[in-house]
């Protein structure tokens, strides 16, 4: 059977639980990369974080050197030109004050036909993306401590607990693919590092969910731990994980398709890139570290470890999560 | 209720004949300003003064007869939406803070000017001839702010201005007289005094040779010996010495002044620097203010009525002004911290009316009569973000939007198919629901709550096709599991999911929605718009997955197609690999 095919049969078993070593030292070893790629390279910020100004229009007939020239005639400093689409150009230029901008306005409109009301400015003034990165900070830590409370009362402590770990994990990684690969950062692409936030942990907590049920029935005659019970959870609800991340990365990356090749830089894409980034490593998260996390941490409760000792004494499936199809099996 | 819920939404689109969303500007084209408070440590001000400065702005952007503006407060800031392109007089008119004030002149100095400011404000006012203020002007001045004389608002001929002859009690000075002559420290031939000099030009009376001017020394003011430092305070005089008026810096947006102190500050064109008495009138004790072409002249003048109050004041300070010897017989007008007239007083002025003339054109002038009129804002704001988009460019946005969004939709809608068979159709169903839904929220609410779809808006809602889906994805598993342990029908099976599924369903969508809220309340710029839109998906999931898609599939639960499971169904018991067949048969249930 093709593993398609068992997927959607549910048939699948892998031992998420139980690797748990590897998935801890692969995801150390992607944070610490991550990590020294944002102090070695640091974030590329946008021009919408240091202040400056950006020109957009519409015109076939212009090149580079041409755009670079019209703009730096009025007295400008620095310029940097890019082609954002078909026929679309984007000139970022330092911060400008009113009348330069008007200048700058007429004379793209002069040099390349285009009306002036089609030439559209974007200025933003210096104090502004440390105003967007402030609120960001302030958001995230809200909305940290608004979920650590929520999911602590709809599940428990230490599942929020876990699902905050693979959170701050997920941003970690997705920031140092962004400082690695040189990725402009806009406030779009924050926009979209905030909304992993949510992403990352509706998977988890899909998951939990499922875990929660399963593990609410382990006691002292149960034939599972913990790890083996989370496994199994886990592997039920592996075809709707991959469901869901499936479906929603879908739509992302139409959206980054079209705000790449159609668009050109902008808006559409920074915010699909980051959202596409974020899902990626937040789909691997939710299964790799969240669980494993929550079973490390719920393993040393007094309870589970004496189901472990029982377990293992009597040799019905000792060797952990492993043997869960077994023990399973075994019941059945 | 779904029902209820389509005819409500749709019969108000119906009857509002409104079929389409309100489009935000960077998909219409406009100019969307972000105006940031300036407070000291960057405190967060008052949330009751920014609701005021909010309505001053929207009062003075509906002044300027732009239609559908918009002003709205999102976090500490204020955003301001102009529909078009090339509004940047509106836009300059709506920011500037327009804090104004009446100072006595206590001293003042001439700025070491630089050459370039020498160059092109450079006219030998000094001959009293100059000061034919009266003069309209012939030549229409660009648009120097130079310190023109405050004028009888009425006053007679246009030629000799005599400040006893004008007519009604209401007239005022007009400053006729040069500022410098009376003063024995100040050498006529300094003046560069720029008022006389503007208006000299202005006047082509005087003799403007740019080049002259600079080899006249008006630069060292000598009067700076000349001071009289009586009743100054030493702290003030001392900024007055420091202070360099050619630096734009101090005569730009940001310069403060504290109306119960002494100031030194700068002429609009940084040819003068001034200490200045407390204000004795301020913007507020104006009644109203206008525009207009000062009689049987061609120049451009902002008339003030003051109330009753100020009025009394007016009268006390011109007095005190028209007492007084030079340079305290001027008054300045303060408009932001910068002067941007000092007239001499040539009479008390009583009756409550006052005239600025100060080389305006009409824009200016309107400008300025429309923001005293509205009254001062009680903040300082920085234009933190100038966003100007063309039609064009958001047309193509829009398209980009739209174009993804279909792009997405189609392929959630194959990859349900081509998984879940029969049960496809129910979340494709489902999915066509939340987008009706979905689209009909948008108008009503473009409609009747001034919602506007923006970029950002439009980028959620594609994105949030992920969670709807995911939804009926949650639930179809659960379905599918209690399938597998073979002992349910379909009908009970679905039932029985469905409570579980709910659960997950709940919570995993409780969490969406506090990322929404907190996202929303806390974020700046299009994060709000993004938030806005994912909480509304994230409640319209919820309506559409307990109104339409349980009820649908405990419908279809009854057909034979999907009860006997069929092979198309998506719930035949080979795909379900049931009870009996090879491989796990354990389901956490059992664990």
């Amino acid at each position: 059977m093709g593993l398609g095919r068992r997927l959607y049969r549910g048939e699948i078993d892998v031992d998420f639980v139980g690797k748990w070593r590897l998935w801890y030292s692969l995801s150390g070893l992607l944070l610490a990369v991550s990590l020294a790629g944002l102090l070695i390279n640091g974030l590329n910020l946008g021009v919408e974080f240091k202040g400056g100004t950006i020109f957009s229009f519409k015109s076939s007939q212009a090149s580079v050197e041409q755009v670079r020239e019209s703009v730096l005639d009025q007295g400008v400093h620095q310029v940097i030109v890019q082609q954002a689409g078909t026929g679309g150009w984007r000139a970022t230029t330092e911060s400008l004050p009113e009348d330069t901008r008007a200048q700058v306005q007429s004379e793209i409109s002069k040099d390349f036909g285009v009306p002036l009301d089609q030439v559209s400015i974007q200025a933003i003034g210096p104090s502004w993306g440390g105003e967007v990165s402030e609120k960001a900070w302030i958001g995230l830590g809200v909305f940290m401590l608004a979920i650590i409370l929520y999911l602590s009362m709809a599940f428990e402590p230490k599942m929020a607990l876990a699902a905050i770990v693979a959170l701050i994990h997920d941003l970690v990684i997705t920031a140092g693919i962004y400082a690695w690969s040189g990725f402009e950062v806009t406030p779009a692409t924050l926009l979209g590092f905030l909304t992993i936030l949510g992403y990352s942990l509706y998977d988890a907590v899909v998951v939990f969910d499922m875990i929660k049920e399963v593990t609410a029935k382990l006691g002292h005659t149960s034939k599972q731990t913990y790890s083996m019970a989370a496994n199994n959870a886990l592997n039920h609800t592996l075809i709707r994980s991959l469901n869901t991340s499936l479906v929603a990365i879908l739509p992302v990356a139409a959206i980054l398709f079209i705000g790449t090749t159609v668009l050109g830089a902008g808006t559409l894409k920074d915010l699909s890139l980051s959202l596409f980034v974020g899902m990626i490593v937040g789909t691997y998260s939710s299964l790799c570290v969240a669980t494993p996390l929550l079973v490390t941490l719920k393993e040393r409760e007094p309870k589970y470890q004496a189901i472990a000792k029982r377990l293992a004494s009597t040799g019905g499936g000792a060797k952990g999560a492993k043997n869960s199809k077994k023990a399973a099996a075994a019941k059945g | 209720m779904l029902l209820a819920l389509f005819l409500a939404l749709g019969g108000t689109m119906f009857l509002q004949q409104a079929y389409t969303p309100k489009l935000g500007l960077d998909l219409a084209g406009g100019t969307t300003v972000t105006l940031s408070p300036v407070t000291q440590n960057n405190a967060a001000p008052p949330e009751e003064i920014l609701d005021r400065a909010v309505n001053i702005i929207r009062d003075r952007v509906n002044g300027t007869g732009i239609s559908d503006a918009e002003v709205a407060k999102s976090g500490d800031n204020i955003i301001i939406s102009i529909p078009g392109v090339g509004q940047n007089e509106a836009i300059k008119l709506v920011a500037t803070t327009a804090e104004l004030r009446f100072r006595q002149v206590l001293a003042m100095e001439a700025t070491q000017a630089p050459a370039d400011l020498a160059t092109n404000a450079p006219t030998p006012s000094a001959s009293p001839s100059g000061g034919k203020s009266d003069e309209p002007s012939a030549s229409d001045p660009a648009k120097p702010k130079a310190s023109e004389p405050v004028r009888p608002p009425a006053s007679p001929s246009a030629g000799a201005p005599q400040p006893s002859t004008s007519p009604t009690g209401k007239a005022l000075s007009s400053a006729l007289v040069a500022p410098t002559p009376s003063t024995s420290a100040e050498p006529s031939a300094t003046q560069s005094p720029k008022g006389q000099d503007k208006r000299g030009t202005k006047d082509g009376k005087s003799t403007p040779a740019p080049s002259d001017e600079p080899s006249q020394p008006p630069a060292e003011d000598p009067n700076a010996t000349g001071i009289n430092t009586e009743g100054i305070d030493p702290g003030v005089l001392a900024q007055f010495k420091k202070l360099n008026c050619a630096d734009p810096a101090n005569r730009g947006q940001g310069v403060q002044d504290d109306p119960n102190k002494q100031y030194a500050g700068c002429e609009s064109d940084g040819s003068f620097k001034y200490v200045l008495d407390v204000a004795k009138v301020v913007g507020t004790d104006i009644d109203t203010a206008s525009a207009g072409v000062r009689q049987g002249t061609t120049e451009w003048v902002v008339q003030l009525d003051f109330k009753s109050k100020g009025a009394g004041e007016w009268s006390k300070l011109t007095t005190a002004a028209y007492n007084s010897q030079e340079p305290r017989n001027k008054v300045a007008v303060v408009l932001d911290g910068v002067v941007i007239t000092a007239p001499n007083i040539i009479g008390p002025i009583p009756g409550g009316r006052a005239e600025i003339t100060g080389g305006f054109d009409q824009a200016s002038a309107t400008t300025l009569a429309d923001q005293l009129k509205y009254g001062a804002l009680p903040l300082k704001f920085n234009r933190s973000s100038v966003d100007t988009v063309s039609s064009t460019l958001g047309q193509d946005q829009l398209q980009g939007g739209l174009i993804a969004g279909l792009i997405g939709l189609a392929l959630v809608v194959v990859y349900c198919l081509l998984y879940y068979r029969g049960l496809g159709i129910v979340a494709v169903l489902s999915l066509v629901v939340a987008t009706v839904i979905t689209y009909t929220s948008v108008v009503v609410l473009g409609h009747n709550a001034g919602f506007r779809l923006s970029l950002p808006h439009i980028i959620g809602l594609v994105v949030s096709i992920g969670i709807t889906a995911d939804s009926f994805i949650v639930y179809f598993e659960r379905i599918r599991d209690e399938m597998k342990e073979g002992r349910r029908s379909l009908r009970s099976a679905v039932e029985v999911a469905w409570v579980r599924a709910r659960r997950t369903i709940l919570i995993a969508d409780a969490v969406m929605f506090i990322a929404a809220i907190v996202l929303y309340f806390l974020a700046v710029g299009g994060v709000a718009g993004f938030a806005f839109a994912m909480g509304l998906t994230t409640l319209i999931d919820i309506v559409v997955v307990f109104l339409f898609t349980k009820p649908f599939i405990a419908l279809l639960a009854r057909v034979k197609f999907f009860a006997k499971g069929h092979p198309l169904s998506g719930l035949d018991a080979e795909r379900m690999s049931e009870v009996g067949s090879t491989g796990r048969t354990t389901t956490p249930q059992e664990a």
